[in-house]
């Protein structure tokens, strides 16, 4: 492990923070692996997967329902995860508005059925962005068919930022504005606390799509004021099988359960049940206990690095990639979203010469190079931009100069080979 | 860079390059089907037109890689003016070929023996073997095949 900063600017020793990641040492058709898929998955650090593998070794238990000691020492670990999950995002109540789901597409799906259902009815207008992820649009327009909503959606801009000039009319009445924090495509980082301050002025709700944000740059729920916020562990070098739903209490208080089971009552009769209270009513059935002891072990590690470190690493070596794919390959290689900046994430979709981005990403792969091509879930968006598909390589702390290099050397051949 | 050379062979870059076939039939007469790849977002509209048991003519539009493309413009050079009997064979031939490696990876295809399969056969078409290698692009592959079966089995359904 790294020790904590020195100063809160202190750059990445990336190289020593490389021998934190076990699958960066294998190799991939005899070249060290070239990992720039993290905004589809991230890998994890050693400590996480030793932490689950101790849980199990050492601990495992069902929660909430044992008196024997490792179920006791299990429930406290879930419950542990939960607070710091909670802290991580600046929640001001995490043991009560911290709901451990499945990933940020069941956090949504979530909002959506139990808030959705409650709150919104025939004729009334919700409010998207044309940069979601499917996660957060088709929730919506399954909400939208069944009680008949009007959608209505923030245009793209041709940078790859939200066009807000006809941002009042459009939330004007609506009563759920829906944002991703982050665009999985572009990169585009979305000013959340000034599209929350609108949507809050029209009275609505807003929840945000935190699952590229969170992982990569300091979030503040408070600061942001949005209402719910979701993420998943897996992308932020924790475990599959965990998400995170954060809520504020007095809305969590007023939902009627998700799914059905155990765990989720207060009390059962043949003809009727009662829900518990906040998170445990969102939570039916044995939830993924090692998956959140390693989401502890994942923001641990993150911490101790330093968010902020890991945003001005990701910041620079995006500006730095920008700039390298320019000099070298110049106008055949296309990248979307908004310049590198304060408004930008090291997400990077590319277009390069006409070569199909599943042909890019085959002959990269040949590289050691794993990037994701196809049409990352935002089909709209996509269509939008005018593609099929594009080949995303997105950065991680542990990335570097030369993993932009090797990316560079494989489109080129990629450019060579289809010529 | 060995199997990336046998996954992209010449001829599948001559055909993707300068497809043949491309466009559409208008329709009617020609029978029009699409097949897409909802995971990459690939697609492919073809256009049959059948005269006298014989696939008279085929039209391919659509876009996406280089392998479902070019497997598209192959399939439409081996099967224009073969009898339809020819056509289905060559169907089942050539996914045959594509499910040898690909049968134990969720393919519902029936699985084909070996020595059914004869390249010789398949002619051009066998410089799509090398896709076999690279599991993920098989569906790229047979995409067009998969429409063209779907589409010889709808004008059946019509035609009963």
């Amino acid at each position: 492990m790294t020790p904590a900063p020195a100063t809160p600017a202190a750059p990445l020793n990336v190289e020593a923070l490389r021998k934190d990641f076990p699958l960066l040492t294998r190799t991939v058709h005899d070249r060290p692996i070239v990992y720039l898929d993290s905004a589809s998955s991230a890998l994890q650090p050693q400590t996480v997967i030793t932490a689950m593998a101790r849980y199990y070794e050492t601990t495992h238990a069902n929660v909430h329902r044992g008196v024997y000691a490792t179920a006791e020492e299990s429930t406290h670990l879930y419950e542990q995860a939960r607070i710091v999950a909670g802290r991580f995002v600046g929640a001001p109540d995490p043991e009560h508005e911290i709901v451990f789901t499945k990933n940020t597409t069941e956090s949504l799906n979530l909002v959506a059925h139990s808030w959705g259902r409650t709150n919104l009815a025939a004729g009334d207008a919700i409010l998207l962005t044309e940069m979601e992820h499917h996660a957060n649009i088709v929730p919506w327009l399954m909400l939208a068919e069944e009680v008949g909503l009007e959608v209505r959606y923030i245009p793209v801009d041709g940078e790859g930022r939200l066009d807000l000039d006809e941002l009042d009319t459009l939330v004007s009445g609506v009563k759920l504005v829906g944002l991703s924090a982050m665009s999985n495509v572009l990169g585009t980082i979305n000013p959340l606390a000034e599209l929350t301050a609108v949507a809050h002025r029209a009275g609505a709700v807003v929840v945000a799509d935190g699952a590229q944000l969170v992982p990569h740059v300091p979030v503040d729920v408070a600061a942001l004021g949005v209402d719910f916020i979701a993420f998943s562990a897996h992308k932020m070098m924790g475990p599959t099988g965990i998400g995170v739903l954060w809520g504020r209490a007095e809305l969590l208080d007023a939902m009627p359960p998700f799914l059905g089971g155990g765990g989720m009552i207060l009390d059962v009769k043949l003809d009727s049940f009662r829900s518990a209270p906040p998170p445990a009513r969102f939570e039916a059935g044995t939830p993924p206990i090692a998956e959140a002891v390693g989401l502890t072990a994942a923001i641990e590690y993150l911490n101790e690095i330093g968010m902020d470190r890991i945003r001005a690493h990701e910041l620079a070596l995006t500006g730095h990639a920008l700039a390298r794919l320019d000099e070298k390959l110049g106008p055949d290689c296309h990248v979307f979203g908004p310049p590198a900046g304060e408004d930008r994430g090291g997400v990077i979709s590319i277009a390069y010469r006409d070569v199909h981005a599943h042909d890019l990403a085959q002959v990269l792969d040949q590289f050691g190079v794993c990037v994701r091509p196809g049409h990352h879930c935002a089909k709209p968006l996509m269509r939008k931009l005018g593609v099929q598909a594009t080949a995303r390589a997105s950065l991680s702390l542990f990335s570097d100069e030369h993993d932009i290099e090797v990316l560079i050397e494989g489109l080129v051949e990629a450019g060579r080979l289809f010529g | 860079m060995a199997d990336l050379e046998e996954l992209y062979r010449e001829i599948i870059l001559d055909h993707y390059r300068s497809p043949r076939n491309r466009g559409e039939l208008e329709s009617p007469p020609a029978h029009r089907v699409e097949g897409f790849n909802p995971l990459c977002g690939d697609e492919v509209v073809i256009s049959l037109l059948v005269e006298g048991g014989k696939l008279a003519d085929l039209k391919i539009g659509g876009s996406g890689c280089s392998i479902s493309q070019s497997s598209a413009s192959l399939m439409s050079s081996a099967v224009k003016g073969k009898p339809l009997e020819e056509v289905r064979q060559l169907i089942h031939t050539f996914k045959g070929m594509m499910s040898i490696h690909g049968a134990q990876l969720g393919q519902d295809d029936e699985p084909v023996e070996a020595e059914e399969i004869n390249l010789e056969k398949l002619g051009e078409l066998a410089a799509l073997q090398g896709v076999v290698k690279f599991p993920v692009r098989i569906k790229c592959a047979t995409l067009s095949w998969n429409a063209l079966a779907q589409g010889l089995d709808e004008m059946a359904d019509q035609a009963s």
